[in-house]
C-alpha cells in the first residue's frame, strides 16, 4: 500500500470525525434544553471528555513511540554501511550528483548538501510519488539511507524555494533490477 | 465572565477609537480581498489558464505570503484590542503606532517586491536574499527586512502598552493567565477569556518577533558585509520560530472573538474552568517550542529538537480540540442557538481551527514529513486554518459590529449567500490543495508537470467561488463600518 494513501486515509478520517461532532452539536442547537436536562447534559459531557482526553493521550503516545522508534532519521555523525554512496550538491539551479546508476535491493548513502542557497532532495518514484527528501543546506551535510525496491527511472527534483528558475532544477537516478548491469 | 447582553455599553467605541477601528478593518478587508486575487493568480498559472513567467510568480508568492502573515496579524490585532480594552486600560496611541508602522512597513515590502523584484519568498530564507542571481538589488533584500522590522515593531509597540495595562490591573503577566488558580482555589468566574488570551498572545509573539528582528538584524548585517556569513541552519531555526509565532498569534487573538461573543447568541454562559486555563498555560510553552517542527528534513538540526517538534506538534492538538473546540460544541449543543451571521462564522471558524490541524498534526510526524514535506499538504492545512478559522474569527466581531451599529444581528440572505460560497469555495480549495500534497505535487512551484494539472484547475475553480464570498463580506461590512451608529448622539460621539 502506498504511504500516502494510508496519510490520505487517516486524515480524512480525523477531519471527519471533527465534522460529524459539529454536525451533531449544530443538529442540536436549535433546540434549548430545561434546566434539569441542560445540567445532565454538562455531566456527561464532562465525562466524554475525560474519555476523549484519555483516548487521544493513549493514542499520542502509541503513535509517537511506533513512528520514533527506530528513530526515522539515520546517524549524521556515524558510517551508515551502505554499499552505494552517491555525494549531492545543490546550485541554483542544478543537481551535482555524483552516481545516477543504482542498485534495488542495496543500501544508498545520499550525503546531500548546497553550495550557494537552501535546497530541497527529493526523490519522486516512478510512479510520481516522493519516496524521501531532505534539505540541502549549504555549510551542512543531511545524510539519507534508503533503499530502492523497485527499478526505474526516478526524478530529483528540488523542493525548497531557491530562486526564478527553481522548478527546473531536476535530474534523474537510473535504479537497476538486482543482477541488471547498473 | 463576558456579558450576555448582546451589544454591552462597554463596547461601543468612542469616536476616535471607532475612526481607528474602521481603518483596521477596512484596510485588513481591502487586503485581503487584493492578497485573495493574487492567490488566485498563482493557482491560475499553475493551471495553465494565466500566462505569467517565473519571474512574476515569484513575486507575487512572496508577496501573497508576507501580505496575508501581515495582514491577518493586522485583522487578528485589532480584534484583540476591541476585546482587550473592556478590561484593561489600552492608549491609543500604541494602537495607533501599530496601525501607521504597519503601513509603512507595507509600502517597503510592495517597493521591494513589485519596484526591486525581490522575491525570496515571505520566509527570506538565508541565504537567498543575497543570491538573486541579478533578478533584485540588495536594497530590495533591504527594504523587504526593514519593512517587516517597522511591522514587528509596531507589534511589539501595541503589546509592551497590552502586556503593561495587564500588569496594572492584574498584578503580573502570570495572574492575567491565571496561573494562580492551576493547581486550586477558587477561580474567579469573572476573570476575562480575552486577558487569559491576550496575555498569551503576549508572552509568546513578543519572544517571536524579537527572534525575527535578531534574524533581520543579521541578515541586514550580511547584505552589506557579505564577509559576515552566518550560519544557515541557525538562521533557519530563528526564521521559523518568528514566522511560526507570528501566524500562530493571529489564531489566538482572532479565537477572543468566538469567546466573547458566541455565548451572546447560544444565551449560555462560556465560564472560566481550569482545563480553560490549562489549556491556555500549556498552549503558551507549546506554541514557543514547537518551530522545530518546520525543520524536520533538517537532519542536521540536533535529535532531541526533532523529537520535540514532533511530540509538541501532537501535544499542541489537545487545547484545542478538548478546550476550545469542545467547548464551543457544548456552549451551542440544546442551547437555542440564534443562527446569524456572527454566530455561524463563530462556529465555521472554530470547525475550520479543528479540522485544518488535523492534517497539520499529521505532517509533524517526521516518518510523514518526509513524503509531505513542502508539498502542497503544506498550503492545503494552513490555508485550512487560516481561510476557515482565522478569518471567519475574524470576520465575526466584524459582522457583530455592523449589527451593533444598527442595533440588529446581520443575517439578510446576501450575506448567507456569501457565506455559502465562501464556505463551498473554501472547502473545496483547501482539499485540492491537500490532495495534490498526497500524491506529491510539489509546493511553490511557478509551473507544473502535465500531471499535476487537474488539482490546480479544480482549486482555481473553488478560489473563484471563494473570493465571490469574500467580495460580498467585504462590500456589506465596509458599507456598515461607514455608516454611523443607528443611536448616535451628535453630543456624545460613540458608536
Amino acid at each position: 500500500m502506498i504511504f500516502q494513501n494510508v496519510i490520505w486515509a487517516i486524515t480524512l478520517t480525523g477531519m471527519g470525525l471533527v465534522a460529524l461532532g459539529f454536525v451533531y452539536a449544530i443538529t442540536q442547537a436549535g433546540r434549548p434544553a430545561e434546566a434539569a436536562e441542560a445540567a445532565r447534559v454538562n455531566r456527561r459531557s464532562i465525562t466524554l471528555r475525560r474519555g476523549l482526553f484519555l483516548a487521544l493521550l493513549l493514542l499520542g503516545i502509541g503513535i509517537a513511540w511506533a513512528s520514533l522508534r527506530p528513530f526515522p532519521i539515520p546517524p549524521q555523525h556515524a558510517p551508515l554501511q551502505a554499499t552505494q554512496v552517491v555525494d549531492v550538491i545543490g546550485h541554483q539551479w542544478t543537481w551535482d550528483v555524483s552516481q545516477t546508476h543504482l542498485k534495488v535491493g542495496e543500501p544508498v548513502e545520499f550525503r546531500v548538501t548546497a553550495s550557494d542557497v537552501n535546497h530541497g532532495f527529493a526523490i519522486y518514484a516512478p510512479d510520481g510519488r516522493i519516496v524521501t527528501q531532505t534539505q540541502a543546506m549549504p555549510g551542512f551535510t543531511n545524510k539519507i539511507l534508503y533503499t530502492f525496491d523497485t527499478p526505474g527511472t526516478y526524478r530529483i527534483m528540488c523542493l525548497e524555494y531557491c530562486g526564478v528558475a527553481h522548478t527546473g532544477m531536476t535530474t534523474e537516478l537510473e535504479v537497476a533490477a538486482a543482477g541488471d548491469k547498473p | 465572565m463576558s456579558s450576555l447582553e448582546l451589544y454591552p455599553l462597554d463596547e461601543r467605541l468612542p469616536r476616535g477609537e471607532r475612526v481607528m477601528f474602521n481603518l483596521y478593518m477596512i484596510t485588513a478587508l481591502l487586503l485581503f480581498v487584493l492578497m485573495m486575487l493574487l492567490g488566485l493568480t498563482m493557482r491560475m498559472t499553475q493551471a495553465e489558464w494565466t500566462p505569467v513567467l517565473a519571474g512574476m510568480f515569484y513575486k507575487i508568492m512572496t508577496m501573497h505570503g508576507a501580505g496575508m502573515v501581515g495582514t491577518m496579524s493586522l485583522a487578528s490585532t485589532a480584534v484583540m484590542w476591541f476585546f482587550l480594552r473592556k478590561y484593561v486600560s489600552l492608549h491609543l496611541w500604541a494602537f495607533v503606532s501599530n496601525y501607521v508602522l504597519f503601513m509603512l512597513g507595507a509600502l517597503c515590502i510592495i517597493w521591494a517586491v513589485f519596484i526591486g523584484n525581490f522575491a525570496s519568498a515571505w520566509t527570506f530564507l538565508y541565504p537567498l536574499p543575497v543570491h538573486s542571481m541579478g533578478l533584485w538589488s540588495s536594497g530590495a533584500a533591504a527594504a523587504f527586512m526593514i519593512g517587516y522590522l517597522l511591522i514587528g515593531v509596531g507589534m511589539l509597540l501595541f503589546y509592551l502598552d497590552a502586556a503593561a495595562a495587564i500588569i496594572r490591573r492584574y498584578g503580573n503577566l502570570g495572574r492575567g493567565l491565571g496561573l494562580q488558580w492551576l493547581f486550586g482555589g477558587t477561580i474567579d468566574p469573572t476573570h476575562p477569556k480575552a486577558v487569559v488570551a491576550g496575555t498569551m498572545v503576549i508572552i509568546a509573539n513578543s519572544l517571536g518577533i524579537l527572534a525575527g528582528a535578531v534574524v533581520l538584524v543579521m541578515c541586514l548585517i550580511n547584505l552589506y558585509d557579505p564577509e559576515i556569513t552566518l550560519n544557515a541552519l541557525v538562521v533557519k531555526n530563528l526564521i521559523y520560530w518568528f514566522g511560526h509565532m507570528i501566524i500562530n498569534a493571529t489564531i489566538y487573538m482572532g479565537v477572543i472573538a468566538v469567546y466573547e461573543l458566541l455565548p451572546r447568541y447560544t444565551g449560555k454562559p462560556y465560564g472560566i474552568s481550569r482545563p480553560f486555563l490549562w489549556s491556555w498555560a500549556v498552549s503558551t510553552v507549546f506554541v514557543i517550542i514547537v518551530f522545530p517542527h518546520h525543520l524536520l528534513m533538517d537532519y542536521a538540526e540536533p535529535r532531541w529538537m526533532l523529537v520535540m517538534g514532533q511530540i509538541i506538534s501532537y501535544a499542541a492538538g489537545f487545547p484545542v480540540f478538548l478546550v476550545t473546540a469542545y467547548g464551543v460544541l457544548t456552549n451551542i449543543h440544546r442551547s437555542g442557538l440564534r443562527w446569524k451571521m456572527p454566530s455561524m462564522l463563530a462556529v465555521l471558524a472554530l470547525f475550520g481551527w479543528a479540522a485544518g490541524i488535523v492534517p497539520a498534526i499529521i505532517d509533524g510526524t517526521i516518518s510523514v514529513n518526509r513524503v509531505m514535506h513542502n508539498t502542497q499538504w503544506v498550503p492545503g492545512h494552513f490555508h485550512f486554518y487560516l481561510l476557515l478559522g482565522v478569518l471567519p474569527m475574524i470576520l465575526t466581531l466584524l459582522y457583530h459590529v455592523v449589527g451593533s451599529r444598527r442595533r440588529a444581528p446581520v443575517n439578510s440572505g446576501a450575506d448567507r449567500t456569501g457565506l455559502f460560497l465562501y464556505v463551498v469555495g473554501g472547502i473545496s480549495f483547501c482539499m485540492a490543495f491537500l490532495y495534490a500534497g498526497h500524491v506529491s505535487v510539489a509546493r511553490r512551484f511557478a509551473v507544473h508537470l502535465p500531471e499535476w494539472v487537474p488539482t490546480d484547475r479544480v482549486g482555481s475553480v473553488a478560489a473563484m467561488v471563494l473570493i465571490l464570498g469574500m467580495l460580498v463580506f467585504a462590500v456589506r461590512i465596509i458599507v456598515g463600518l461607514l455608516k454611523a451608529p443607528a443611536d448616535a448622539d451628535p453630543s456624545h460621539p460613540a458608536g
